[in-house]
C-alpha cells in the first residue's frame, strides 16, 4: 500500500512541476493543481497509512491519527482558494497583454543567422 | 486581561477588518480612513504593552486553552513582541500616508489592509509550525490583493510572477510540514525542538530533508539568492504605501529562519544541530553582491530600493549565520532599521511619481519638483540612514553586527561584503539625488501638490531613526532582550516550561 501510494504521489508531483516549468499560465495553473493534490495526499500520510482504524482514542486500540486530516482539510481550502485567484489573475493578465505567457509577451526564441 | 494581551496584536487588525466590511463604513472613505487609523493605533497601543511585559518573561498562551503540544500555542517572545511593535508602527505610518488619497485608487484597500497585517503579526507570534503556514497564507492573499491595487498592465504582470511563485513557496511549505510531521509526530515549534534532538538516524534524515525544504521556502519570501528575482519587480510596481508595508514581508522570511533553523534546529538538535549553517553563509554573501550589483544597474528610485532591501537581506542572513548572542542582537537592531527606512524610501518614491509626471521615478532629466528643499533634506536623511552613515541608526547598526563577527576568516568576507553593501548603497543613491534633483530642464513646476498626510507619514518614520540612536540603549536592550529569548529558547528546560503552561 504504501508503495502505490508513493508512486501516486510521486507521479502527481513530476507532472505537476513538469506542467509548471511551462511558460504559460493554463498549464501554470493545472499544474498548481495537480502539485496541491500531490501535496494534499502527502499530508494524509504523514500519521501513517492505516486501513479501517478509527480516528478516536477509545474506539479501537489501532487508531488513526486525525491531525493530518485536519491539515489535509485547512490545506485543500486555502489551496482552493489560491488556486481561485491564480485563475482569475491569469485570466486578467491573459486579457491584458493578450497571450497567456507569463512574461506578457511570447519569447522570440527563433534562431537568427549571425550576419 | 493581560492574560489574553498576546491574542490583541491578531484580534485587532481581524476585527478592525471585518468592521470596515460593513456596508455603512465600506460606503464613507472619511469613515474607512478614521476606523483603520484607530485600529492600527489600537493595535499599536496593544503591540507595546505585549513588549513591556514579554520583558518579564516569555508568554505562552494556548488558544482555546487546548494544551500544548496537541493545540495551537502562541508565543511572544522578546523578538516576537518587539517584531510585532515594528509591524504595527510601520502599519499606522503607511496607512497615514495612503490616506491621502492612494487608498481610493481601488476596492477594499482598508480590509485587505488591516488583514494584511493581521497575517505579518500571527506569523510574529504563532508558537505552532502549521499555523506559521496558515498567517503566511493570509498575508499572502491579502498582499496578492494589496499588490494590484490601482490597476495598471505593469501592476497585473508583475503580480502574475509574484502570485505563482508564492504558489509553488506554498507548495513546498506543506510538504515540508508533513516531512516534519511524519518525523517528528508534532508540530509545535517547542515541542518539535526537543524531538529533533532525539530522532533516530533514518528519521534524522527525512527531517532534514523537511528542514531544508523549509529554508527554501523561507528563502523564498524574504528574497534570498537564487530565489529572489521576484522582488524588485514586485516592490517596484507596486503602489507606495503597498510597497512600503511590503518592507516588512522580507523580514517575515527571515523571522521565520530565525525560529526555525535557529531554534529548532538550533545549537541542540543532536546530530541535526545547524543543519541550515552551511548554507546561509554562502547564500547570505551572495545575496548581498548581486543586490549589489542590481542597485548598479537600476534605472528608477523604487528599483534601487528594491536592490537595497535584497542586500539588507543578505546582510541579515549573514547575521542569522553567525548565530551568537551578539549577532542576534545587532541584527534584531538592523533589521528594525532597515525595515523603517526603507519603508521610508518607498513613501518619498512615491511623492516623487506623483510630482515628475510621465518621467514617475526613472533616473531622466524632468521637470524640476515643487518643495524641493524638503523633498531634498528627507530623501539625504533617508540616504545616510540607508548606506550606514553616521549620525542616523544604519551606522549603529551595521557597526554592531561588525563588531558581532569575531572569527577572523569570517570577518575577511563578511566586513567586505557588508561594507562593499554600504558603498553601493552610497553611488546608488547619490546618482539618484543627483539626478532626481539637480537633472531637470525647463523652469516651471509642476502643479500637483503634496498632500500634508503624506509628508507627515514620511517625517514619522524619518525621525524614528535618530530617535532610535538617541533611545539606543533601550533598543539595544530589548533586541538583547529578543535575542536571549531566542537563543534561551534552545534549552529544553525552558521549553519543557512552556510546553506543560
Amino acid at each position: 500500500m504504501e508503495a502505490v501510494f508513493a508512486a501516486c504521489v510521486g507521479f502527481m508531483s513530476a507532472c505537476g512541476i513538469f506542467l509548471m516549468l511551462r511558460g504559460h499560465t493554463f498549464t501554470l495553473v493545472i499544474g498548481l493543481t495537480l502539485l496541491s493534490y500531490a501535496v494534499n495526499l502527502f499530508l494524509f500520510a504523514s500519521g501513517g497509512l492505516k486501513i479501517g482504524a478509527p480516528d478516536v482514542l477509545g474506539a479501537s486500540n489501532d487508531y488513526a491519527d486525525p491531525l493530518p486530516q485536519a491539515l489535509v482539510l485547512t490545506a485543500i481550502v486555502i489551496g482552493f482558494a489560491m488556486t481561485a485567484f491564480a485563475v482569475i489573475l491569469a485570466m486578467r493578465g491573459r486579457s491584458d497583454s493578450g497571450n497567456d505567457h507569463v512574461d506578457g509577451k511570447e519569447p522570440n526564441l527563433e534562431w537568427k543567422e549571425p550576419r | 486581561m493581560i492574560k489574553h494581551l498576546i491574542t490583541l496584536p491578531i484580534l485587532l487588525p481581524m476585527l478592525t477588518g471585518l468592521l470596515l466590511l460593513l456596508p455603512q463604513l465600506r460606503h464613507n472613505v472619511r469613515y474607512q480612513r478614521v476606523t483603520a487609523s484607530l485600529g492600527n493605533l489600537a493595535s499599536l497601543i496593544a503591540c507595546v504593552y505585549l513588549l513591556i511585559a514579554v520583558q518579564d518573561g516569555i508568554i505562552a498562551y494556548a488558544l482555546g486553552d487546548w494544551k500544548a503540544p496537541f493545540g495551537i500555542v502562541l508565543y511572544g517572545d522578546g523578538l516576537s513582541a518587539l517584531l510585532v511593535c515594528l509591524s504595527c508602527l510601520l502599519g499606522f505610518c503607511v496607512h497615514l500616508y495612503a490616506c491621502a488619497g492612494d487608498d481610493q485608487r481601488g476596492p477594499f484597500f482598508h480590509p485587505l489592509f488591516m488583514f494584511q497585517i493581521m497575517g505579518i503579526n500571527g506569523a510574529f507570534l504563532t508558537g505552532d509550525i502549521f499555523n506559521l503556514f496558515v498567517f503566511f497564507e493570509i498575508l499572502l492573499i491579502a498582499s496578492y490583493s494589496l499588490m494590484v491595487h490601482g490597476g495598471g498592465k505593469a501592476k497585473i504582470q508583475a503580480n502574475v510572477h509574484y502570485v505563482f511563485l508564492n504558489l509553488i513557496g506554498s507548495a513546498l511549505f506543506l510538504f515540508a510540514l508533513g516531512t516534519l510531521y511524519g518525523a517528528t509526530g508534532t508540530l509545535n515549534m517547542a515541542d518539535m525542538a526537543q524531538r529533533v534532538a532525539l530522532l533516530d538516524a533514518e528519521q534524522q534524515l527525512i527531517a532534514k530533508a523537511g528542514a531544508l525544504l523549509l529554508l527554501a521556502v523561507f528563502g523564498l519570501k524574504a528574497a534570498m539568492v537564487p530565489v529572489h528575482f521576484w522582488l524588485p519587480k514586485t516592490y517596484a510596481s507596486a503602489t507606495a504605501p503597498v510597497a512600503a508595508l511590503f518592507a516588512i514581508m522580507t523580514k517575515v522570511g527571515l523571522y521565520s529562519i530565525w525560529r526555525v533553523h535557529g531554534a529548532i534546529f538550533g545549537d541542540y538538535a543532536g546530530e541535526l544541530a545547524n543543519v541550515a549553517q552551511p548554507w546561509l553563509w554562502p547564500i547570505g554573501l551572495a545575496t548581498i553582491a548581486l543586490g549589489v550589483i542590481a542597485a548598479l544597474a537600476s534605472q528608477s528610485l523604487r528599483t534601487l530600493i528594491s536592490n537595497l532591501v535584497i542586500v539588507s537581506v543578505g546582510t541579515l542572513l549573514i547575521t542569522i549565520y553567525i548565530h551568537q548572542l551578539d549577532a542576534t542582537r545587532a541584527g534584531v537592531y538592523y533589521l528594525i532599521h532597515s525595515t523603517l527606512s526603507c519603508a521610508a524610501m518607498f513613501l518619498l518614491a512615491g511623492v516623487f511619481v506623483s510630482l515628475r509626471g510621465k518621467a514617475e521615478d526613472r533616473l531622466v532629466s524632468a521637470k524640476p519638483m515643487p518643495r524641493a528643499g524638503l523633498l531634498g533634506s528627507l530623501f539625504a536623511l533617508l540616504a545616510i540612514a540607508l548606506i550606514g552613515m553616521p549620525p542616523l541608526s544604519g551606522f549603529v547598526g551595521k557597526a554592531l553586527i561588525l563588531q558581532s563577527i569575531q572569527q577572523p576568516e569570517l570577518q575577511l568576507w563578511a566586513w567586505s561584503a557588508i561594507l562593499i553593501g554600504g558603498l553601493a548603497a552610497l553611488i546608488g543613491l547619490s546618482r539618484a539625488g543627483t539626478t532626481l534633483f539637480w537633472n531637470t530642464s525647463g523652469d516651471h513646476p509642476e502643479a500637483s501638490t503634496i498632500h500634508p498626510l503624506q509628508i507627515t507619514a514620511i517625517l514619522l518614520l524619518v525621525i524614528s531613526l535618530p530617535l532610535m540612536v538617541v533611545f539606543g540603549g533601550v533598543l539595544t536592550e530589548l533586541s538583547d532582550t529578543a535575542a536571549q529569548h531566542l537563543h534561551r529558547a534552545l534549552e529544553v528546560e525552558t521549553l519543557l516550561e512552556v510546553s506543560q503552561w
